[in-house]
Formats: structure tokens, C-alpha cells, sequence
């Protein structure tokens, strides 16, 4: 109590020094500037197309741990807040991007102390016979400890259909680790929103537990082609002029197709492109090729795909 | 008499926080930990217990940590110690080793006299604690 004291008093003296209030005060700027989330959260905004609702998410709870960490500097003691989260949305809409940055942005906050992911699903956390799930869950949870444990799917851990199952056991150890390890670890669970939902309501204790439900909404077609350009400057290509209208044209008729999985489909059309770009330079040997014609998706290589024929 | 093995074991008791801090240190260095446990100190018994398996692949000590006190849990009045396991040669080699538990009252060693061939004398130790049976030596 003395020490929280001692310590008000000195920032007191510390923002007079500064022209600031009677009062003892501490300067978030400074705290913002000095745990430099800033720039991760601009890179954030940067790197992800979309997930306007997951990004405002992201920077509110930003901001709470900055403030927490204010508030610790005066001595007032609120508790660590619950992180644990739970990422809802269909495929391919960036929920393991997202958690592998929460790693990192909670690492800079201090709220985590490592900041490294470790990405489960069912099968590394229950185990195959009666007294090998525990073992298994508790050795994850330990090397998660100190960061961020992902688990993907997480509905698969709860099976109704067979009362013997052991994601039972998971459950409960994953529970009990939640609540008295809080500070030792964040907890993500992912997946689909409706099997989501039906996973919560049938584990109430897990659903209460988690304190930040985050829904990751659907692409648009706008946002798909941005990320396929994000995508082909990253592996060093470019489209032609032709190859943005087929893209164009594209992106719209995948959209119906069942199955589809949003920037994952996205990648893996482009994939399929550059092998028939592969194809077609392979197809005209005999001149030697520039760099630009091995960088370049021209419109036919994305126009032999099925979607339009 | 106080056992002293291992490293640190002529600094008073680690606090957690030092142990924390000493299995951290070995986790930057990339080794495993172990923690083991014993009721027999004589200095030549190498292979304790092993409380559990050992640890790989753990990137912060908290891990460690809670089984270090799930075995003070199970046994508060064994040698409990903590091992890192350094892999860089191809087999598990051990880099640290310290004693995180010992018993309120270690009774010490009885020194034994054992008369050879004439007027030769062997000599050896024993522990008052290993009279009894394992289990119930520091009750």
C-alpha cells in the first residue's frame, strides 16, 4: 500500500515538473508511444483488407490494456481483464491472420509475456484412450503458456452423439486452465458461426468464460480483388491490364459457387493461375523470356478456369 | 546437515521467483526441463523420480512451474529438483540441475567404518533418513 503511494506521489511530482494537473496523472500518449501498438495496429489496418468490426474490436481492447497499465502506475489495482476470445466466420475470412497478430499485439501490451501462437485443434488436445486426454490437453496448455493458444474448430472437442467421448475431459481441463491461469495464457477458439453457437450453448462454461465474442464478417467482391492483389505482389507477380478484368469478372461468379472458402478460394485460384501461366510460357520456348513476361498474369491464364466455361 | 547438490545449493532456498527465472533462462537456451523428486539423498543416487515427462517445446516457465508445485503438492517433504536438458548433441545432456524442495529436517549422514584385511578400514556413508522405508522418511 506504502509503495502504491510512493509511487502516485512521484508522478505527481513528475506532471507539475511537466505543467500538468494537481492531481496525480500518467500521459497515455507516452504509455501508447512507448509500447509502440500503434504501428502494429496501423500494419494491422494496412495488411487485412476488411474486418472493420474485428479491427475496431482489436483497438478497443488496445486501449483498455493501455489503460489498465495506466492505472496500475497509480496504484489502483483492477485485476487483469479476461482475453479470452472466440473468432466466428465462415472459411477463409482471416480468423488464424487475425490471432497470430492478437499474439502479437497482446505481447506488446504485456498482457502475454512470450507472444508466440500455438494453433490446435481436436486431435492434439484428446486423446485416442481413457486417461491419455489430460496428459495431452495439460502439455499443450503448458507450451502455450506465456502466449496465445488457437484452437481451431473448436467445436469438434464437444461430440453429443457419443456421451464417451473424451473432448469432455479437454473441456474441463481447458476450462479450469482459463480460469486459473489467466494471466499465464489467452485462449482463441475459431470456427463457423453456427456450429459455433451451438457449441456455446451446450457449454455454458465455456461461453461465460470467454469475454470477447468476434465475428468475422464475409468478404466483398471489392475486398477479394484487393487481396488478390495483396497476394500476387507478395509472391512477386502482377496482372496485365486483362488479367484485372478477368479477375474482375471472376471474383463474382466463385462468390456462388458452393464451398467457397473467401480469400482462401481467392489464393488458390491464383495458384491455379500461375500454373497456367507456367504452362503458357512453357508452350512458346524457343525465345527467351523477360521478367516481366514471368511476372505477368495476362487474362487468359484466369479465363481457363471453370468458372467460365 | 544440509544436502548440497546440484547447482546453487550453498545459496539459501531459491524463491519461485528465482526459479522462475533460472528455468526461463533455460528455455532462451532452447532446453527442456525435467523435475524429479526423491526421498533417498545420498549424494550417488543419481536417478530420481521423474514427475511426469519431461518438458519440450515450452516457450515460458509458468508451464514448468505449476508442475514443480503440482510435486510440492504430492510431495512436500521430498528432494525435489529441476533439470534442463541441453539436445545439441544428439542426446539429451544435462546443463542445469538445481533443488527447488527439501525436507523441513535432513537428518545427515552416519559415517561407516568397515573393517578389511588386517588393520584396513573401508569407509562409506549412510543416510539416517534411508533407515526407514521410502515413503515415510521425513514424516
Amino acid at each position: 500500500m506504502n509503495d502504491a503511494a510512493a509511487h502516485a506521489s512521484v508522478t505527481v511530482a513528475d506532471s507539475e515538473a511537466a505543467g500538468g494537473g494537481a492531481s496525480a496523472s500518467v500521459d497515455l500518449s507516452a504509455l501508447l508511444a512507448d509500447s509502440h501498438i500503434d504501428e502494429v495496429l496501423d500494419e494491422l489496418d494496412a495488411e487485412l483488407i476488411g474486418l472493420k468490426p474485428v479491427k475496431a474490436r482489436i483497438r478497443d481492447i488496445a486501449a483498455l490494456l493501455l489503460v489498465e497499465r495506466a492505472r496500475k502506475q497509480l496504484g489502483l489495482i483492477g485485476g487483469s481483464p479476461s482475453l479470452h476470445m472466440s473468432f466466428t466466420g465462415n472459411p477463409g475470412t482471416g480468423k488464424t491472420t487475425v490471432a497470430m497478430r492478437m499474439a502479437q499485439i497482446l505481447h506488446r501490451l504485456g498482457y502475454v509475456r512470450k507472444g508466440h501462437l500455438i494453433a490446435v485443434t481436436r486431435d492434439d488436445l484428446v486423446g485416442q484412450y481413457i486417461g491419455h486426454t489430460a496428459p495431452k490437453t495439460k502439455e499443450i496448455l503448458k507450451k502455450a503458456m506465456g502466449g496465445v493458444l488457437f484452437i481451431d474448430e473448436a467445436y469438434y472437442l464437444y461430440r453429443p452423439e457419443n456421451e464417451r467421448d473424451y473432448g469432455q475431459e479437454a473441456i474441463e481441463i481447458l476450462l479450469q486452465v482459463m480460469e486459473n491461469h489467466r494471466d499465464d495464457l489467452v485462449v482463441i477458439v475459431a470456427g463457423y458461426k453456427d456450429r459455433m453457437d451451438t457449441f456455446f450453448r451446450s457449454n455454458p462454461g465455456l461461453s461465460s468464460r470467454i469475454a470477447h465474442h468476434l465475428d468475422f464478417p464475409d468478404y466483398q467482391p471489392d475486398e477479394l480483388e484487393e487481396i488478390a492483389q495483396r497476394l500476387l505482389q507478395g509472391m512477386q507477380y502482377r496482372l496485365s491490364p486483362s488479367g484485372v478484368d478477368a479477375l474482375h469478372e471472376y471474383i463474382p461468379l466463385r462468390m456462388q459457387q458452393p464451398h467457397f472458402a473467401n480469400a482462401r478460394s481467392i489464393r488458390n485460384a491464383l495458384d491455379r493461375a500461375r500454373l497456367r501461366q507456367a504452362n503458357r510460357l512453357f508452350e512458346q520456348k524457343g525465345h527467351s523470356l523477360t521478367r516481366d513476361e514471368l511476372m505477368t498474369i495476362e487474362g487468359e491464364d484466369l479465363r481457363h478456369s471453370r468458372m467460365f466455361t | 546437515m544440509r544436502i548440497t547438490q546440484g547447482t546453487f545449493s550453498f545459496l539459501p532456498d531459491l524463491t519461485d521467483a528465482e526459479i522462475r527465472a533460472q528455468i526461463d533462462y533455460s528455455l532462451e537456451q532452447g532446453w527442456a526441463i525435467g523435475v524429479e523428486y526423491t526421498d533417498d539423498p545420498h549424494p550417488r543416487n543419481f536417478y530420481w523420480e521423474m514427475w511426469g515427462n519431461p518438458m519440450f517445446d515450452l516457450r515460458d516457465a509458468a508451464g514448468a512451474m505449476t508442475e514443480v508445485s503440482g510435486c510440492r503438492k504430492a510431495h512436500p517433504s521430498h528432494y525435489i529438483r529441476v533439470n534442463a536438458f541441453d539436445s545439441t548433441r544428439g542426446f539429451e545432456t544435462t546443463r542445469l540441475s538445481f533443488i527447488v524442495n527439501r525436507p523441513k529436517h535432513e537428518p545427515g549422514f552416519q559415517l561407516k567404518r568397515n573393517e578389511v584385511g588386517g588393520r584396513a578400514i573401508q569407509y562409506t556413508i549412510e543416510s539416517y533418513a534411508t533407515e526407514k522405508p521410502e515413503g515415510s522418511r521425513y514424516e
